[in-house]
């Protein structure tokens, strides 16, 4: 332990930290640009000098490293000066166009220029001006602003793993880019816009829309995926007008995924603003005393037996306890928030709950990925997996398909056999797995998402419990979900009661004119030619397909216009809060559960957000506090089976479009168009 | 003057058989092993009494910084680099070891590497230089098949491989960091330091970057004994040193010669004196490009080593001496050597990449004199603001030409603006 003084400060340090961070451990802030302390440190910015006893010239703080005895000064004459010139070479050729900038009020550079630069300029010379470069429909250059931090290059490098981006050029001449104009490939390139510290990279959708002081900023959780990053919603008025991620060093750190970040644009396109009845084989738009009234009045008579409900993927736990009690007050048992079919025991939670934490990623030494595609089914948990790479000595095996993860993986196999043989042991792969302290396996939605998702999930319980996964205080099986709501269905039980009928059963129960009613709460991922005759119900807050199909559409609250709890696919419960109002007619969900309930004589008992979690509380011990993590007893779970022998495939065909919101976000189909349809449409004539 | 016996660079002009016998002829390769034999710390002590300094520039003790790297190899090779990307103008004494003499760089690779404990040595040479590379080639590959070097090389028992590598024409790759960024197949940007590259440097292992010339003296250092190098020149600053003097002399050249020598004495004797006399002399940049330029009252009397040339506060550099008589226009001189840090800038720190183009452009001016009398005191700002604020020496060496020009060469910079202004006026009338 270093001992080391600044500013006549003695401070004790922990080995291997470095002078800056010594310095903001006792509040001293020191000015940097380049270095980002996820990021490796490349000292090129020279703005964190600062004087050190006996050496001949200041040091940069953030690459030199604590020594014991070392006496720091931060405050001194020749500090300032040096910082004052490195601010002036940072702006002699930077434009100034701070009143047409969009990081303007949240740019570095403008800041620490008012502590270190100066009123007027001794640079009388013509400024250098840079062509803007092409990276892709998210972001925006203007790279004559950029002070070559190379920030952007070590993101790319370090954390997103696409090698994409680099310096090139010497001197005055040096500049980032991509040297083959090319989008850039990676799910995580929106970050950029945030560790960019000037205006060089912005955002390409947001562009010229609003000034930051002008938004309210809505601490809220994201639902694009099913890890929850935390999120900070910005809006004027009744608008989102962007997403940025906020820190959780358990989930998503710092960063975020570029669907979770640029689906904003989905909010106001195809909304439900009122209730719609279908008159004459079309929807026309209704009050909501004829929606409710039309509802009755087909519903009203019908045995529960013949009722079913089907939660999607961006619920709020509050609307699908709402929907629950509707439902099994009608006396209905055929309810499943798996719209998507998974076909998995939920009767233990450790067999669908993601064990081992994101978090606790960076413990494994050996990661076992079976039928999942983490860069598109949680991009966050993939950079995690990175993250743990980089820190050297993790041993990645794949079963499943072959494609890029961003580090290095040995493929074992494609489909169940090989997951077989890891779970009996006789695949060469359990020798690695055995050997390493943590392993860890994740089972995604490719492996989980089939007609035999239980004996599956069963297959890997016995592959985690004969390769050492679980032990004491490490739990190394993971489930990694891709729907923001769906452990919380789980956890309130949104699932088929006894003899009730699971999703698959009730849209053949539909087809077959078993089922009568469906209500489909924001269930949109549905083959929804299947539901045959049946009288359906949509509640959700988009125009897709659940709403196409329905007979009666209720218009709810999308996640930003609701206070809402989700749980996350490691069993975290976190809270969603209302950013703007719901749109036109639109109403909080629970709210039209609770009335539409009173129009079909079963009361639901809960007249407050607050009482409707307490029920929530009385469905499952895991929402009686938010912000926390239950974790899960390892116990018999799964269901041995018949399994096909079809090898694992990704359901997610476009990362961009998952969802009624991504679907309806025209940012969301410029990506699609940009990495996905690119590779098949363009020809050699093409544009 | 130096004694002909006491020459080590006996081939220096190429007039002998630069290929192995012609070297073994010179006293090359005599008794390798023996040296060898006598053990890593007598070589580092001999090198460190012989008072060698590095030749590449700095004048670091190089037996000192071969005492750095760790006495035992670890996990990780040791390796030495050789800095043979001779770049600076003015400069080009390494260039005729490496085409006239490479055996002497070869032996001294050897036993430096010996010293340092690597099996593998790494000759990073300039892309320019093609010829002098393919001498050298021929020299590692005859040295190779004769089991000078090799496994077990010259039977010493000490395993030796020698690569040789060419540069792409960076002048920055000649800074040891950016070398190593180079070899390793990067971009030539210098490193943070620390760590020093005798801690982690080529592939992050204990590395050890000297210059040609620094390296090929170390065999006949120590065959001849430290005390008679350290017999020459003046103390602290000993030994023979290839001066290469350029410019407007009558004979530029190259020659070895005693360190220490006087300027005056030195360019008189080697090089046919000054273009029309001691007297026609305006400035002399002593040490390559990087250093500030000496006006001709200083010229008169500084010995050239690196100490007197640090007390007139310039310095020995590369040792390469340009000399400019009165026909030379000083501040189009300087704004020339001000263009080149500009383009050889590598753009990774920000005052450098800012500062050395700013610098260029207000030359540009000066030279003209469209400029104001206090844009001078800017100019000597900005290099200030230059000056110890790198990542690497480079923005020193785009400062200190500048400086040394307003140190010295202020009323002629004053008397041009003064002119250009008159001059403009008097057109306006």
């Amino acid at each position: 332990m270093p001992k080391l003084t600044i500013d006549g400060i003695e401070v004790e340090v922990e080995p291997g930290t470095s002078v800056l961070q010594a310095c903001e451990q006792i509040g001293i802030e020191i000015p940097r640009f380049c270095y980002h302390e996820r990021l490796t440190v490349p000292a090129n910015c020279r703005m964190c000098l600062v004087e050190m006893e006996k050496a001949p010239k200041p040091v940069a703080s953030c690459a030199m490293p604590c020594g014991e005895g070392m006496v720091i000064k931060t405050n001194t004459d020749l500090v300032h000066k040096a910082r004052k010139g490195v601010m002036e070479f940072l702006l002699i050729n930077h434009p100034l166009d701070c009143p047409i900038c969009d990081q303007g009020g949240e740019c570095d550079l403008q800041d620490q220029a008012m502590g270190y630069g100066f009123d007027r300029s001794r640079f009388q010379e013509n400024k250098r001006a840079v062509k803007d470069k092409y990276l892709g429909p998210l972001i925006k250059t203007i790279m004559t602003r950029c002070i070559h931090c190379t920030r952007c290059i070590r993101f790319a490098d370090e954390i997103a793993g696409v090698p994409e981006l680099g310096a090139t050029g010497r001197g005055e001449h040096m500049e980032v880019g991509t040297y083959i104009e090319q989008a850039i490939s990676s799910e995580l390139s929106g970050n950029l816009i945030d560790v960019c510290p000037v205006g060089a990279l912005t955002s390409k959708p947001y562009a010229f829309t609003t000034r930051p002081w002008e938004l309210r900023k809505t601490e809220t959780i994201d639902v694009m995926d099913a890890l929850g990053s935390n999120i900070r919603v910005d809006t004027r008025g009744p608008e989102v007008m962007r997403l940025t991620p906020r820190l959780n060093e358990d989930i998503n750190e710092e960063w975020l995924a570029d669907k979770s970040r640029f689906h904003y644009d989905g909010l106001k396109r195809q909304r439900l603003d009122r209730p719609y009845v279908r008159r004459d084989g079309k929807l026309q738009p209704a009050t909501w005393a004829e929606a409710f009234t039309a509802i009755a009045e087909r519903v009203k008579g019908v045995p529960g037996d013949r009722i079913a409900a089907l939660a999607g993927d961006l619920c709020d736990a509050e609307s699908m306890v709402a929907l629950k009690d509707l439902v099994e007050g009608l006396g209905s048992k055929n309810l499943d928030c798996r719209q998507d079919g998974a076909a998995f025991d939920t009767s233990a939670r450790a067999g669908y709950l993601f064990n081992t934490t994101i978090a606790g990623i960076e413990k494994a030494d050996a990661i076992l990925l079976i039928g999942t595609y983490p860069r598109w089914e949680g991009s966050m948990v993939n950079a995690r997996i990175r993250k743990r790479y980089l820190m050297g000595g993790l041993k990645v095996g794949v079963v499943g398909e072959r494609r890029d993860l961003t580090y290095p993986y040995t493929y074992l196999g494609a489909g169940p056999q090989t997951l077989q043989e890891l779970a009996d042991g006789s695949h060469e792969f359990c020798e690695i797995l055995k050997t390493a302290k943590r392993p860890m396996l994740i089972l995604g939605a490719g492996a989980l998402r089939r007609a035999d998702g239980a004996a599956i999930q069963a297959l890997a319980r016995q592959a985690a419990e004969a390769n050492n996964m679980v032990q004491d205080g490490w739990n190394g099986f993971n489930v990694l979900h891709t729907a923001a709501a769906r452990v919380g269905g789980l956890e309130l039980g949104f699932l088929p009661g006894q003899g009730g009928k699971a999703t698959a059963e009730i849209l053949a129960g539909a087809s077959s004119g078993a089922i009568e009613v469906v209500y489909l709460l924001g269930a949109d991922e549905i083959d929804t030619a299947k539901l045959g005759d049946a009288f359906v119900i949509y509640q959700g807050h988009h125009g897709d397909r659940g709403a196409h199909r329905a007979d009666v559409v209720l218009p709810g609250a999308a996640y930003t216009e609701k206070n809402g709890l989700y749980v996350n696919t490691e069993g975290r419960v976190q809270m969603a809060r209302m950013a703007v109002f719901p749109l036109g007619e639109a109403r909080e969900d629970w709210k039209i559960l609770r009335a539409l309930g009173d129009q079909l004589g079963v009361r639901l008992p809960y007249d407050s957000l607050a009482q409707v979690r307490k029920r929530l509380a009385e469905a499952s011990p895991v929402f009686r506090s938010i912000e926390s993590l239950t974790m899960a007893e390892w116990g018999p779970f799964g269901q041995a089976g018949t399994i096909d022998a079809a090898p694992f495939h990704c359901p997610i065909e476009n990362y961009y479009m998952t969802d009624p919101i991504s679907r309806a976000s025209a940012t969301m189909a410029k990506c699609t168009e940009t990495f996905l349809a690119a590779a098949s449409e363009r020809t050699g004539t093409h544009g | 003057m130096l004694r002909d016996e006491d020459r080590i660079f006996t081939n220096l002009y190429g007039f002998e058989d630069f290929a192995l016998d012609g070297a073994r002829a010179r006293g090359d390769w005599d008794n390798t092993k023996d040296l060898i034999l006598k053990g890593r710390e007598w070589i580092i002590n001999e090198t460190k009494e012989s008072g060698l300094r590095g030749r590449g520039g700095a004048g670091f003790s190089t037996g000192l910084k071969w005492s750095f790297m760790p006495k035992q190899t670890g996990d990780r090779p040791h390796y030495l680099v050789i800095n043979a990307d001779e770049g600076e103008p003015g400069t080009c004494k390494d260039r005729d070891i490496m085409r006239h003499d490479p055996h002497k760089l070869i032996e001294g690779c050897l036993i430096a590497s010996f010293a340092i404990g690597a099996n593998a040595c790494y000759i990073y040479i300039r892309g320019e230089f093609y010829n002098e590379g393919s001498n050298l080639q021929r020299a590692i590959d005859e040295a190779y098949a004769a089991g000078l070097i090799g496994k077990n090389a010259c039977g010493s028992g000490w395993d030796f491989d020698l690569y040789l590598h060419r540069g792409a024409g960076a002048y920055i790759c000649g800074e040891e960091t950016a070398l190593i960024e180079s070899l390793e197949g990067k971009k030539g940007q210098p490193r943070n330091k620390p760590p020093f590259p005798a801690q982690a440097g080529l592939y992050s292992c204990p590395t050890t970057v000297n210059n040609v010339e620094s390296v090929a003296v170390v065999p006949t250092i120590l065959r001849r004994g430290a005390a008679w190098f350290a017999g020459l020149g003046r103390p602290k600053n000993t030994g023979t040193k290839v001066f290469c003097i350029s410019g407007h002399v009558n004979k530029p050249c190259n020659v070895e010669e005693e360190m220490g020598i006087p300027l005056k004495e030195l360019i008189e004797k080697h090089a046919g004196g000054v273009r029309g006399g001691w007297d026609n002399l305006l400035a002399i940049i002593p040490g390559g490009s990087s250093v500030p330029v000496l006006p001709r009252s200083i010229c008169d009397t500084v010995l050239m080593d690196f100490d007197s040339l640090r007390e007139v506060r310039s310095g020995l550099g590369t040792a390469g001496i340009i000399v400019m008589d009165k026909s030379t226009d000083i501040v189009k001189a300087i704004a020339r050597l001000s263009k080149f840090y500009m383009h050889e800038s590598c753009g990774q720190c920000t005052p450098c990449r800012e500062g050395t183009g700013w610098l260029w452009r207000v030359m540009e001016r000066m030279a003209q004199g469209k400029a104001r009398i206090d844009e001078i005191d800017m100019l000597f700002d900005v290099t200030k603001e230059i000056e110890g604020h790198t990542i690497c020496a480079l923005g020193d060496a785009a400062a200190w030409p500048v400086q040394g020009l307003i140190r010295h060469f202020r009323p002629e910079m004053e008397r041009r603006i003064l002119q250009y202004t008159g001059t403009q006026r008097a057109a306006a009338e």
